[in-house]
């Protein structure tokens, strides 16, 4: 049988463990799960070993949380399971909302049981009776699948009272939330649970201490909770052999911008944004140059060609000024402009500020606009300084993780594109045609045929020249608003 | 659903399903069972993979091709949505990228009865849990 040559390249680098069922069970069927090992992990654990051995499996692989900040689950587990209290919660962060980031969506649409077998888990370990899912309402089709996954666990006995013939009961409940950003930090998350704004407040003390309604809780992202039941299948030395010294497994990078096969990709850490891009991305669009990938989100960096062959990992991530984030990869190409981006990322973090501490709430808003005068041609050399000195003191001074990390578009795009932001600012040139403001229309001598189209099209007399004649565009009266261009048929008028 | 009480007792109830599936493709024309898996995520939805799920269980009901057509969730080729995969007897899975109805007619005439390969198909680009560190 003759096989497709389509992208015969594409090379087997990837490997699925939080993916493992996706695109593979029916998700709508527990039998489906069920023949693929489902709840083996629970049953197992349940009959085979006493909670502090469970946990001690987890701190072995060496997994940490897969929502950003990389904090070691076993550890989180522990410090939740010591808490003394008569009441205890474990918590699913499905507050995905990075933009370009959809992984956690993917796994609940296509293998919800196997994050409620990890809640589940995490419930026995910790000695918590009670599960809650927080989801975006954005999320539909997911809370449709969950809420399905969530009777079937129930009528199996894998949700409920005396699960697997134990002691052990446990159940999970879903609660919405309106998909607020910020609500992805899990002191913000416990707020927005219990009914109270989506602030986050100060840690310690820790939701391991006095989480949601003031008892331990364990909150960890959707993507953490799908590794879990693998984890405790195969071993914790079968995990932490893949990865690298201190980041270990596997993580889920959502593919997305200049980059030909755009899509969910599950790696091994320590492999390079190389391999990641030009590999299994299969390269940059329509043949063009690669120019940035930005990591993590608005809470990550833009990283460039000398970053290529970095292995990705918590650290190097970090080192090179960048984040793992949740997973989202941007990738860039030439027509990208990096003041832009940045400007993007600034634009998306000041409508998500929730206000609460004054660095966040004003000195996002200040660098953004600071970054609108460069882009519209205002900005001066000090602006730069001033864009430098203020992210840090953001990083600095805010309150949580979303302040803390907003300005790294900012100053990674400084550190790495240092000559664009000059260009804007000093040549009042934008290299990548992207700001409007510092872009003129002009017409090719050579194509122009003199058909007056144009001039009769502009509104405000900018274009002159005689019939059968080049035209010309008087930059001083030119209002850039592109009628000239909408008419040619020439492909004389152009942007530069 | 009898609740399931043991360890044991999964174990044992997972190899029942697999006796009834296996038992199930048997009887249909002995392992001539064509299986076909259409992602069904939101992304592949709003891509245009209920109308295929729709055409392709119609479809191969009415030319007589003994199929089970199911839903899945997505496999993560966003950039080739909607995606269906293909399992012929004795086969390996084949994945086709980029499915409107023109090309799931042309999947069930030229592929699924003929064996004969349909254009834009994606490779396997990853390794199971089971092929790697085992």
């Amino acid at each position: 049988m003759p096989v497709a040559t389509l992208t015969e390249i594409a090379v087997k680098k990837q490997i699925r463990i939080a993916l493992r069922n996706c695109g593979v069970i029916n998700p709508e069927k527990i039998e489906d799960y069920i023949g693929r090992d489902g709840y083996f992990a629970l049953g197992m654990v349940l009959s085979e070993m006493t909670p502090e051995n469970a946990i001690g499996v987890i701190k072995d692989s060496g997994i940490r949380g897969r929502g950003g900040a990389g904090f070691p689950t076993g550890l989180k587990w522990e410090f939740a399971s010591k808490s003394k209290s008569d009441q205890k919660y474990v918590v699913c962060n499905a507050d995905e909302g990075d933009p370009g980031a959809f992984m956690d969506r993917s796994i609940l649409e296509g293998d919800p049981h196997t994050v409620l077998e990890a809640m589940a888990l995490c419930g026995y370990c910790i000695g918590a009776n009670t599960g809650y899912i927080y989801i975006r309402a954005e999320y539909p089709l997911a809370i449709e699948r969950l809420k399905t996954a969530i009777s079937q666990a129930r009528e199996f006995g894998f949700l409920g009272k005396s699960i697997f013939g134990s002691e052990f009961e446990f159940d999970i409940h879903l609660k919405y939330g309106a998909g607020a950003f910020v609500c992805g930090e899990e002191t913000a998350l416990i707020h927005s649970m219990e009914g109270l704004r989506g602030e986050p407040s100060l840690k310690p003390p820790f939701p391991a201490e006095s989480g949601y309604l003031g008892k331990p809780t364990n909150v960890n992202n959707v993507e953490t909770y799908a590794n879990i039941p693998v984890i405790f299948l195969k071993g914790a030395e079968w995990f932490s052999g893949i990865g690298t010294e201190k980041s270990k497994g596997t993580k889920v990078f959502a593919l997305a911008g200049k980059v030909n096969n755009v899509g969910l990709v599950e790696v091994p850490m320590g492999i390079t944004l190389r391999e990641v891009i030009f590999e299994i991305g299969g390269g940059i669009k329509d043949g063009k140059s690669f120019k940035a990938v930005q990591t993590g989100g608005p809470s990550g960096g833009c990283l460039t060609e000398k970053h290529l062959d970095t292995p990705i990992d918590y650290e190097n991530l970090i080192a090179c000024g960048s984040m793992m984030g949740s997973g989202g990869m941007i990738v860039m190409d030439e027509d990208d402009c990096m003041v832009s981006i940045a400007k993007f990322f600034l634009d998306f973090t000041v409508e998500e500020s929730c206000g609460k501490c004054s660095p966040c709430r004003i000195g996002n808003k200040r660098l953004y606009e600071l970054l609108d005068r460069i882009c519209t041609g205002k900005g001066e050399m000090p602006d730069l300084d001033r864009l430098r000195n203020l992210s840090e003191v953001i990083k600095d001074t805010s309150l949580c993780g979303l302040g803390q990390s907003s300005p790294n578009p900012v100053l990674s795009t400084l550190n790495n594109f240092y000559h664009e932001y000059v260009s804007h600012v000093v040549d009042k040139k934008c290299q990548a045609g992207v700001c409007r403001d510092l872009l003129e229309y002009f017409i090719i001598e050579d194509n122009c045929v003199g058909c007056t189209a144009c001039a009769r099209a502009c509104p405000v007399g900018a274009i002159s020249g005689e019939r059968k004649e080049p035209h010309l565009i008087n930059p001083d009266t030119c209002i850039k608003c592109g009628a000239c261009l909408e008419k040619c048929k020439f492909d004389a008028v152009i942007l530069r | 659903m009898t609740k399931i009480k043991s360890f044991e007792a999964l174990k044992k109830y997972q190899e029942e399903l697999k006796r009834i599936g296996d038992s199930m493709e048997e009887v249909r024309n002995a392992g001539n069972l064509v299986k076909v898996k259409i992602a069904m995520a939101t992304c592949s939805n709003a891509a245009g993979a209920e109308e295929i799920m729709n055409f392709m269980t119609e479809a191969l009901d009415k030319r007589g091709v003994d199929a089970l057509v199911t839903k899945t969730g997505c496999m993560g080729y966003c950039y080739a949505e909607p995606t269906i995969e293909v399992t012929l007897p004795n086969h390996e899975p084949v994945v086709f990228a980029d499915v409107d109805v023109q090309k799931a007619d042309q999947i069930i005439e030229s592929y699924i009865k003929q064996g004969e390969m349909v254009e834009g198909v994606i490779p396997v680009n990853y390794k199971t849990i089971d092929e790697q560190y085992n």
